[in-house]
């Protein structure tokens, strides 16, 4: 073993970019998904067939098919397609697929709302029904209820379900290393393996930065629901 | 074009044999894990415990790579030891496959884990009672009881597994996801569209895999559920 190549200057400054890349990408999707999810688990649930089907086919297919086939057709199917690649200069919309980053932003951010949302709607399904009621008798229109009663504790209710969610999108961005262009933490451990031939050292760095990144999410997830989850919280004897 | 669809759908047989090769080993480390983790041995639930903490911990990949690349190297320095001179490659399907049984291995183990302290101890008990041995109450009454209470997380383990064998298109593997990757790029001057349209092509294949597989599973729910009320309301 020979640890000392990871802890030289130029492959820890590697290593640091990468956790940055790693984290931005985890940031800006994870943010965009919750946000996006919150109109769409609303969606999902209503009665009306032509809101909630058009969303339940959105989280089936991309729930359906693997996450590396989502960043390629987004990468190497739309963003290299002749008409795209030719007016991407002039067209603003087109212009963001020049990047790599946006790419994989985008695939991950279509990816994780489709989880938070059958999350969310799952949660928002099991609202005790009382609490409807009782909403309802205090003479709450839809859109109240809504937003007093149901969305606060059923956003509450799914925090456990997507702390998984937020750690499986954590392992999720190491897909970004599959685009070139971008290095993220298993983009870096990739690079020092082929520099310098040695896979343990670079692949066991990267998979203790994972795991560290892993249990401080848990831990943060951890102070999150004694926070606001703490009236579901078992009572201690 | 349509030997580019051929291929995948030929490719589509090895992402499946992929699949189930390492569900096979997955199911077999997930029962040792479980048992480790219950067992009444401290070194053993560390062992355990320190398995399935550390590969759910990681991402795939990053395991995939270490493995594929790192029992490479481990595999010959081995065999040098030992006196053998000649470089051994290892086949890229074995290290797929018993790359990712052993990481969903340890997702197994805790669905099994959580299966087994789910059933009543009174009835392995009542199987010690009548004199079976320890492994005859595992097979004969433990396992059986368990399918019913480990389906609806294996099913779940199954959708992720399959997903997760797109990954091994990045050792080298010719499965639908490398063979779409190179049909994209080489397909290009035959329509504008080509990009596109295998992925899409791919994607609709793997939805069709885990469209059959929720029915098969549901199905296989219900036949274990036979002799179970569940709560009606």
């Amino acid at each position: 073993m020979q640890f000392e190549v990871i802890f030289e200057p130029a492959t820890l400054k590697l290593f640091g970019q990468g956790i940055l890349v790693s984290l931005k990408l985890l940031f800006i999707s994870v943010t965009i998904g919750a946000v996006l999810s919150i109109p769409m688990a609303i969606m999902r649930v209503s009665r009306n067939k032509w809101l909630s089907t058009p969303v339940w086919l959105y989280t089936y297919v991309m729930r359906g098919t693997p996450m590396l086939i989502q960043v390629y057709l987004i990468y190497y199917g739309v963003a290299q397609l002749e008409f795209v690649q030719s007016n991407w200069d002039t067209v603003p919309l087109l212009m963001p697929f020049k990047d790599a980053l946006f790419c994989c932003v985008l695939a991950f951010t279509l990816n994780t709302c489709a989880y938070t949302t059958e999350m969310l709607a799952g949660a928002i399904r099991d609202t005790n029904h009382g609490e409807i009621e009782a909403a309802r008798a205090m003479g709450m229109s839809r859109r109240q209820l809504m937003w007093r009663i149901v969305l606060p504790s059923a956003l509450r209710r799914t925090l456990p379900a997507y702390s998984n969610e937020v750690i499986m999108m954590l392992h999720g961005t190491s897909l970004a290393s599959t685009v070139p262009a971008l290095m993220d933490i298993t983009g870096a451990a990739r690079s020092v393996y082929s520099d310098f031939y040695l896979p343990f050292e670079a692949f066991i760095t990267a998979g203790a930065i994972y795991l560290v990144l892993t249990f401080t999410l848990v831990w943060g997830f951890k102070l999150a629901e004694r926070r606001w989850l703490a009236y579901l919280q078992p009572r201690k004897a | 074009m349509e030997e580019y669809i051929v291929n995948i759908l030929k490719g589509s047989v090895l992402t499946m044999e992929v699949a189930l090769g390492s569900l096979a080993v997955a199911v077999v480390l997930g029962l040792l894990g479980a048992t480790a983790k219950l067992a009444q041995s401290k070194p053993l639930n560390w062992l355990a415990g320190i398995y399935s903490t550390v590969i759910r911990g990681i991402p795939d990949l990053v395991l995939m790579l270490l493995i594929f690349y790192g029992g490479q190297i481990l595999l010959n320095k081995g065999l040098e030891l030992v006196g053998y001179e000649e470089y051994i490659e290892i086949n890229p399907f074995l290290a797929g496959v018993l790359t990712i049984g052993f990481i969903y291995g340890a997702y197994m183990t805790e669905t099994f884990r959580g299966a087994i302290m789910a059933i009543p101890k009174g009835q392995m008990e009542a199987g010690y009672a009548f004199g079976m041995s320890k492994s005859r109450v595992f097979f004969h009454i433990t396992v059986p009881q368990m399918i019913r209470l480990a389906l609806p997380s294996f099913t779940n383990n199954w959708l992720v597994l399959i997903k997760a064998t797109a990954l091994v298109s990045i050792l080298g593997l010719p499965d639908m996801t490398m063979l779409a990757k190179q049909a994209a790029s080489a397909a290009r001057d035959v329509t504008p569209l080509a990009p596109m349209l295998f992925f899409l092509f791919t994607g609709a294949i793997y939805l069709a895999i885990t469209t059959v597989s929720l029915i098969v599973l549901k199905q296989l729910d219900k036949r274990y559920s036979m002799g179970v009320r569940r709560g009606e309301f």
